[in-house]
């Protein structure tokens, strides 16, 4: 974990998140979930704070949970989130000449999950249940189907105009 | 026994639901799935309110009524509005096509030919649900209703019948004779593992008397799977009613149901349906005045595979790390929250309402001697019409791949099934006509699974594959035990370098040592299946992975790096474009003369192919 954080916590937010569930243990998943909705990631002092404040948890719990789930992350997220679907159908349909091209677009480098103006973020998910539809990319919950390396780059054109 | 008596008539709320039905008039089915909303059917529902607006027009009725419904299943087609009365299928339809249909059809009674659905055998149009051959083939039990009714409306549910079973298991006041009723139809668990449901059931409410929970496992995790999801989105109150059911059985009067993150839509539908059995009192406290109570919550996963496994599900239902836990303890001694736990899958649980109304012998006469009843398949991959089916047990490959999926796309060759995901295996060609249930399946070397039927044609490179699967399961690996978590690492790295083109005949010896053991050692269903792919495609396409190694040659012409750029010396002209191209100085040659590419230079790119206006250069 890193020690520097950008994100000042506010507190009664995060009580008021706790509250809302119920201070309970198996409630944690739950919690952490709108926590990251709240900040798109999952920032160190509000998982020390959660740890500290439900019983039976502590911020090194809190952090094994966190890094367990693929759907946590401890980097902030893009505002626009790209989900590359990358399971068998999309996968045999093509799914990563498309993940390719969103690379190469946004110019992120391997390894790279955001980009460096916070736009957008690129991950790849198992299987979005989708699969008629293959190969499909989800930003921001919008599902485009039967994408192709072509179809993305207008896609995010679109996006990147709506910016300028 | 003595019979309970209920404070509701069943019968009664029927004919009323069914009444509500009748008024809504001229109901117009949109389908409302994952699918087709991506492909714009939210557009086309409001156009068709905007239009319905003026019910002057309708000449049989008094109104019309849109209905958002569940996956239809047939994905490929979509959008697809479905017209009861008018006993008319459209598909592909497009926000713009909805005046048309309005105008021409529900206005004049005139079908919109171009619309409808063609076969691709007889080049005609279909007009009817049922004679479009995908659909002709199928026995729909567990999803009779999705596509068919508002799955967001609990009287729709209702009118066909939904709560009918509960009530009925509730007033007769007989657990056993519904364990009884399970065990006797021989439906088995349908989330992979084919473990006999009645059974299961048995063995929790041997623990009856304490707290003890009822947990439905959505999370259906296997890429290229979503027989489940389509349940939940397209029908959720079967499931809830299914659930009620094992609750009355086995004495348990809390639930939950664990659903994947990544199914948004299916989360919001089965909050509504839970908030309005709630409200009926179908959910909740003495449910139809009986004594029996059973309270039903929704937890969300977070992306993990491995909690589809039903100990490491447990975990993350308490909040924890979702690991898996040794068994025993099995859950149905101590399960969620040390508590004797029943967990079953969405689709075993949607079966359990059909059952109670039809009786077991009625079920029972579908599938096969060992596995019985129908199974929804996820059909998908290089297949024409990719969609969600159910077929009785026992059907073959041929039937669902060649008449219900229409055949391979673009006129490609059939290559292999992969069937039951990560766990699974391949099929090919030899078991076209194999029926497909949970023993042949096993007997072949692969599983049901929970039902995901991936498609592959000629050009798909079974060795990619492979490692597909076993990256996929490397990521997935929780970690918690070390077969699992070194061993598909070490089977992943030499799956990579066998593609990669700098594989040795020893590797396949230590891959399927390695399949071995990890099999052997590991201590939960993913690490102990997660060599099926491997060790199935090593059976059945042994030479593909020779080829790779010995000929450096994918076969299939997929992987790259076994990719060999060559200049046909009869064709080039030399006119030097291709190697004014080539962005690492690979290819040489004077002018007027035929060139030649350095094949350790040359890094793949095929910018010299594309640019060649000779087609001198091409892919070996």
């Amino acid at each position: 974990m890193s020690t520097t954080d950008s994100h000042k916590i506010d507190t009664k937010k995060l009580d008021s998140i706790i509250e809302s569930y119920g201070a309970k243990k198996s409630n944690l998943i739950a919690i952490l979930q709108k926590v990251q909705e709240e900040y798109r990631y999952l920032p160190e002092d509000a998982m020390i704070y959660i740890g500290t404040k439900i019983e039976g948890l502590s911020p090194a719990t809190v952090y094994g949970v966190a890094t367990f789930y693929a759907q946590f992350s401890l980097d902030p997220k893009g505002k626009y989130e790209i989900k590359v679907c990358d399971g068998t159908a999309c996968h045999v349909r093509g799914s990563m000449p498309v993940l390719n091209a969103i690379k190469a677009k946004l110019d992120l480098k391997d390894g790279q999950m955001t980009t460096n103006d916070g736009l957008f973020s690129l991950e790849t998910v198992s299987c979005l249940g989708a699969c008629g539809l293959a190969p499909v990319c989800v930003i921001n919950e919008k599902v485009y189907p039967q994408m192709t390396s072509d179809a993305i780059k207008v896609i995010l054109d679109t996006l990147l105009d709506g910016e300028r | 026994m003595e019979k309970t008596t209920l404070n509701l008539d069943i019968k009664q709320e029927q004919a009323k639901a069914q009444e509500i039905i009748k008024s809504q008039g001229l109901r117009v089915l949109v389908c409302a799935g994952t699918g087709c909303v991506a492909n714009g059917s939210l557009q086309i529902i409001e156009k068709f309110k905007e239009l319905g607006a003026d019910v002057s027009v309708l000449t049989d009725y008094d109104k019309m009524t849109i209905i958002p419904t569940g996956c239809h299943g047939f994905c490929e087609q979509g959008v697809l509005v479905i017209i009861p009365d008018k006993h008319v299928t459209y598909v592909k339809v497009k926000e713009s096509d909805v005046e048309e249909i309005y105008e021409s059809h529900i206005k004049n009674n005139k079908p919109v030919e171009r619309l409808l659905y063609t076969d691709p055998q007889t080049k005609q149009h279909v007009h009817k649900n049922e004679d479009i051959n995908f659909y002709a083939k199928q026995t729909r039990t567990a999803l009779a209703n999705c596509g068919k009714i508002n799955a967001e409306s609990i009287d729709e549910a209702i009118a066909v019948r939904g709560y009918e079973a509960l009530a009925n298991v509730i007033a007769a006041n007989n657990p056993d004779a519904v364990i009884d009723e399970i065990e006797k139809s021989g439906l088995r668990g349908r989330g992979g593992g084919g473990f006999p449901t009645g059974r299961k059931w048995r063995f929790t409410a041997a623990n009856k008397g304490g707290k003890s929970y009822v947990v439905c496992n959505g999370d259906e995790g296997d890429p290229g799977a979503f027989m489940d999801r389509s349940i939940m989105e397209g029908d959720p109150h079967k499931l809830l009613e299914g659930m009620a059911i094992a609750a009355y059985a086995i004495g348990a009067d809390e639930g939950y149901i664990y659903v994947r993150a990544e199914y948004p839509l299916a989360i919001k539908r089965l909050r509504k349906a839970i908030a309005d059995a709630e409200a009926r009192n179908y959910l909740g406290k003495n449910i139809m005045g009986s004594d029996f109570s059973f309270e039903l919550h929704i937890k969300e996963g977070a992306g993990a595979f491995v909690c589809g496994e039903e100990t490491a599900l447990i975990a993350s239902i308490e909040g924890e790390r979702g690991m898996p836990r040794p068994k025993p303890p099995f859950p149905a001694n101590k399960g969620l929250f040390g508590r004797p736990t029943l967990i079953n899958n969405v689709e075993t649980l949607a079966n359990i309402p059909v059952i109670m109304l039809n009786g077991a012998d009625w079920f029972a006469k579908m599938g096969t001697e060992t596995s019985k009843g129908t199974k929804t398949f996820a059909l998908t991959g290089e297949v024409n019409n990719t969609g969600l089916i159910e077929v009785p047990m026992g059907t073959t490959l041929r039937e669902i791949v060649f008449d219900i999926g229409g055949g391979i796309r673009n006129g490609k060759k059939f290559k292999a099934v992969q069937i039951g995901g990560p766990s699974g295996g391949c099929l090919t060609e030899e078991h076209l006509d194999l029926p497909m249930d949970y023993d042949n399946l096993i007997k072949a070397g692969a599983m049901v699974g929970s039902g995901g039927l991936v498609v592959m044609a000629e050009d798909t490179c079974i060795v990619e594959v492979a490692r597909f699967f076993m990256n996929f399961t490397q990521n997935e690996s929780c970690g918690k035990c070390v077969p699992c978590r070194e061993g598909t690492k070490n089977m992943l790295k030499i799956l990579e370098k066998i593609v990669a083109g700098k594989g040795e005949m020893s590797d396949l010896d230590l891959l399927e040592d390695l399949a071995q053991s990890v099999k052997d050692g590991s201590l939960c269903g993913l690490g102990k299946t997660a060599p099926n792919p491997v060790l199935s495609t090593l059976k059945y396409f042994r030479d593909e992975y020779i080829a790779h190694i010995k000929d450096k040659k994918c076969p299939a012409g997929v992987c790259t790096a076994m990719k060999k750029i060559v200049i046909e010396e009869s064709l080039c002209k030399g006119c030097t474009k291709c190697a004014r191209t080539c962005p690492v100085g690979a290819i040489t040659g004077s002018v007027k003369q035929p060139h030649k590419i350095d094949q350790a230079k040359c890094i793949k790119c095929e910018a010299c192919l594309t640019n060649c206006p000779f087609k001198a250069i091409v892919l070996e």
